[in-house]
């Protein structure tokens, strides 16, 4: 019995140590995540957190208040920029907290907040008292808040209680910021597991092999793949927003002409993605680890469930870049900002380009035996 | 000239599996490529069928190559891969028009191989409900769609039991009536004797000896055989003095011995007189021509199904 065990176990450490791809995605991805994640987030201290001071008065809608000024202990000359402050404030680790406050308009902070640029916004002054606006159902907003508001108690800064008005407006919920999001993820899931995966069973069937061993066009059979999935896609997209438009009530403000170019190119450059991604693998382990090296970081990067304007500033520009990020950003500029065709057509330009490179290098690469 | 293959080579890694390998094959003729397991059957044919392509050496087919007419000879060529595992949940007939489409055939020429390859009451089962020999009929049937003019089975019976095996030849027979030519790859010389009109014996990747089964027997397994169990002490030298016998051996410890004689029927006799009168004991007597087995131990030191 013993020996039983130990020699299917050995057996089966063999199997595991002799198919290199399988060993890197085991060992090697999750520390190179680690290694990339850590170094991109860990070391560059907490989070930015981005609040907007909400003045509707045009002669102070540029400057930040004196208020404030006095309190964080800056001098004018230490800004970023003529209306944006950071404040670091907290001694000791764990309460140390980074503050970045940008004075405008209440209807630019509300397009600010649906586009994540900002968690909360305050209006008001401690004179007459201080008005937090933000969805409570936001986490992220909620310790936004919680963490300011501590910070300005400790600064002595408050003596009037402060107010909390909910956000509750459809488009600047925190679910209105989610479900384009979620949209994004479901396209993307779409082509990479649905094409990709689809594409490496094939290979790994010996199915793709008999099948180009027929007069079969090997253009149409991909074409084939990426048309069946979109349709898929696309009826999933309906479903879902079926789904949230009768049970939270969200509405597609923008243009139906900009959704459909956004959900076309966004499927391109992921479908392109994936059938890159599938050129050469062999097994289902390598399979799994090359998608979830894909997805995995733009899952995180991407600014689904949280917006990346709260990541360090130099991380920024790389991420506005990533194809899901640029899906997510013009689904969720069309849903809830009512964008129209005008302003979507830069990313989708963009989103073409990766799915037409991406899926020029996959046929240069693509083993079909 | 329908096939024709000129000096090929292949090689993989450290492996030479095809060595400077000809082969003609006639139009309507049946060929079988007779080997054991890496003898660079499997590798030959794939670059017939322009599924790899050779390090060195040229294939035509009806004078064209894989290069520059791959569409047209797609057309041509019908043929069954080793171990395709088709879509585990598409039926018999889905799998075939799947396949009918790439070469624009229709939902009639679906359902005639449906007919031809017997799978009438399993048109509407899963792949992966099917069993091994109908899964195999169902590759053949996928071969057979464009009726092509060569059809190329890489060891189409491997692995089924003697009735699906059967099952399979009867088909195969009734399609090489149509004058399909036909390249089949195995390692049972049952099937090669009982399929094909040319018999093609690899190792190594070389050929070592081809013909019709009679000339390959004439040419190289000259006689048939006496095979014997004998206990007790085996009079090996009058045997070998025994009218018609060609070869004799026997093995002292396990009692096996076998002559190699010109005709069962002259030696025989003689050979029962001879164990009747040296009172040893026969357990077990075979007399039976030489089959490829024998022949291929002869050439190679190996058996086909090693």
């Amino acid at each position: 019995m013993n020996s039983m065990l130990l020699r299917l176990v050995i057996s089966q450490f063999k199997l595991f140590f002799r198919e290199p791809g399988v060993v890197f995605w085991s060992f090697g991805f999750p520390v190179l995540m680690a290694w990339i994640l850590g170094i991109a987030f860990a070391s560059k201290g907490e989070i930015l957190r981005n609040v907007a001071l909400v003045s509707n008065n045009q002669a102070s809608a540029s400057t930040l208040p004196e208020w404030l000024l006095q309190k964080t202990g800056m001098a004018p000359a230490e800004f970023s920029g003529d209306y944006e402050l950071v404040w670091e404030v907290g001694e000791n680790h764990g309460e140390q907290a980074r503050f970045r406050f940008r004075v405008m308009p209440e209807k630019a902070a509300m397009l600010a907040l649906k586009r994540g640029q900002i968690t909360l916004w305050i209006e008001g002054n401690p004179k007459t008292g201080l008005r937090y606006r933000f969805d409570p159902n936001n986490a992220e907003s909620r310790l936004t808040y919680l963490l300011l508001e501590r910070a300005f108690r400790k600064q002595k800064f408050v003596r009037q209680k402060a107010e909390v008005h909910p956000l509750t407006m459809i488009g600047s919920r925190y679910v209105d910021f989610l479900i384009p999001g979620l949209m994004a993820i479901s396209i993307m899931n779409a082509c990479l597991w649905g094409i990709g995966w689809n594409l490496i069973e094939l290979r790994i069937k010996k199915l793709l092999r008999r099948m180009v061993a027929t007069p079969m066009r090997k253009s149409v059979f991909l074409l084939s793949h990426g048309l069946n999935r979109m349709i898929l896609s696309a009826a999933e997209l309906l479903l879902l927003y079926g789904f949230v438009h009768f049970y939270f009530d969200i509405n597609i403000q923008g243009s139906l002409q900009a959704l459909a170019l956004v959900f076309l190119s966004g499927y391109s450059a992921f479908a392109g993605i994936a059938v890159l991604i599938s050129s050469r693998v062999q097994n289902t382990q390598s399979g799994n680890g090359l998608i979830n090296s894909v997805t995995l970081p733009m899952f995180i990067l991407s600014g689904i469930f949280f917006s990346y304007h709260n990541f360090p500033d130099w991380v920024i520009p790389y991420v506005e870049v990533l194809p899901l990020t640029l899906l997510t950003d013009s689904l969720r500029g069309i849903i809830t900002e009512g964008i129209g065709l005008a302003q979507v057509i830069q990313p989708a330009l963009g989103l073409l380009a990766i799915g037409g490179i991406c899926f020029a290098l996959a046929l240069k690469l693509f083993r079909w035996h | 000239m329908v096939i024709e293959v000129h000096n090929v080579c292949k090689s993989f890694k450290d492996v030479n599996a095809v060595r400077n390998v000809n082969l003609r094959v006639e139009s309507g003729e049946a060929v079988a490529l007779l080997g054991p397991n890496g003898a660079g059957k499997t590798t030959l044919v794939e670059m017939i069928e322009g599924v790899q392509l050779p390090d060195s050496g040229t294939i035509q087919i009806f004078e064209k190559t894989w290069a520059k007419d791959e569409h047209f000879l797609r057309q041509e060529i019908g043929l069954a891969l080793q171990e395709t595992r088709f879509q585990e949940r598409l039926t018999v007939e889905e799998t075939l028009d799947l396949f009918a489409s790439f070469y624009h055939l229709g939902k009639k020429r679906t359902s005639e191989v449906i007919d031809i390859i017997q799978l009438e009451s399993k048109r509407s089962t899963w792949v992966v409900q099917l069993s091994g020999g109908q899964r195999q009929r169902l590759a053949l049937g996928i071969a057979i769609l464009p009726s092509p003019r060569i059809l190329i089975l890489d060891e189409p019976t491997t692995g089924l039991d003697p009735n699906a095996r059967r099952d399979l030849w009867e088909i195969l027979e009734d399609f090489k009536a149509t004058g399909t030519t036909m390249i089949l790859t195995t390692h049972y010389m049952e099937e090669a004797e009982f399929l094909c009109d040319r018999i093609v014996m690899m190792d190594q990747g070389k050929i070592l000896a081809e013909g019709s089964l009679n000339q390959l027997l004439d040419k190289f397994g000259e006689g048939d055989l006496i095979e014997y169990v004998i206990e007790g002490s085996f009079p090996t030298q009058e045997a070998k003095a025994l009218s018609g016998v060609l070869t004799c051996r026997w093995n002292e410890d396990t009692g096996y011995g076998r002559l190699i004689v010109n005709s069962i029927s002259e030696t025989l006799p003689d050979f029962l007189d001879l164990i009747k009168i040296t009172a040893v004991s026969l357990t077990s007597l075979e007399c039976r021509r030489r089959t490829l087995d024998d022949l291929f131990l002869a050439m190679s030191g190996r058996h086909l199904d090693e």
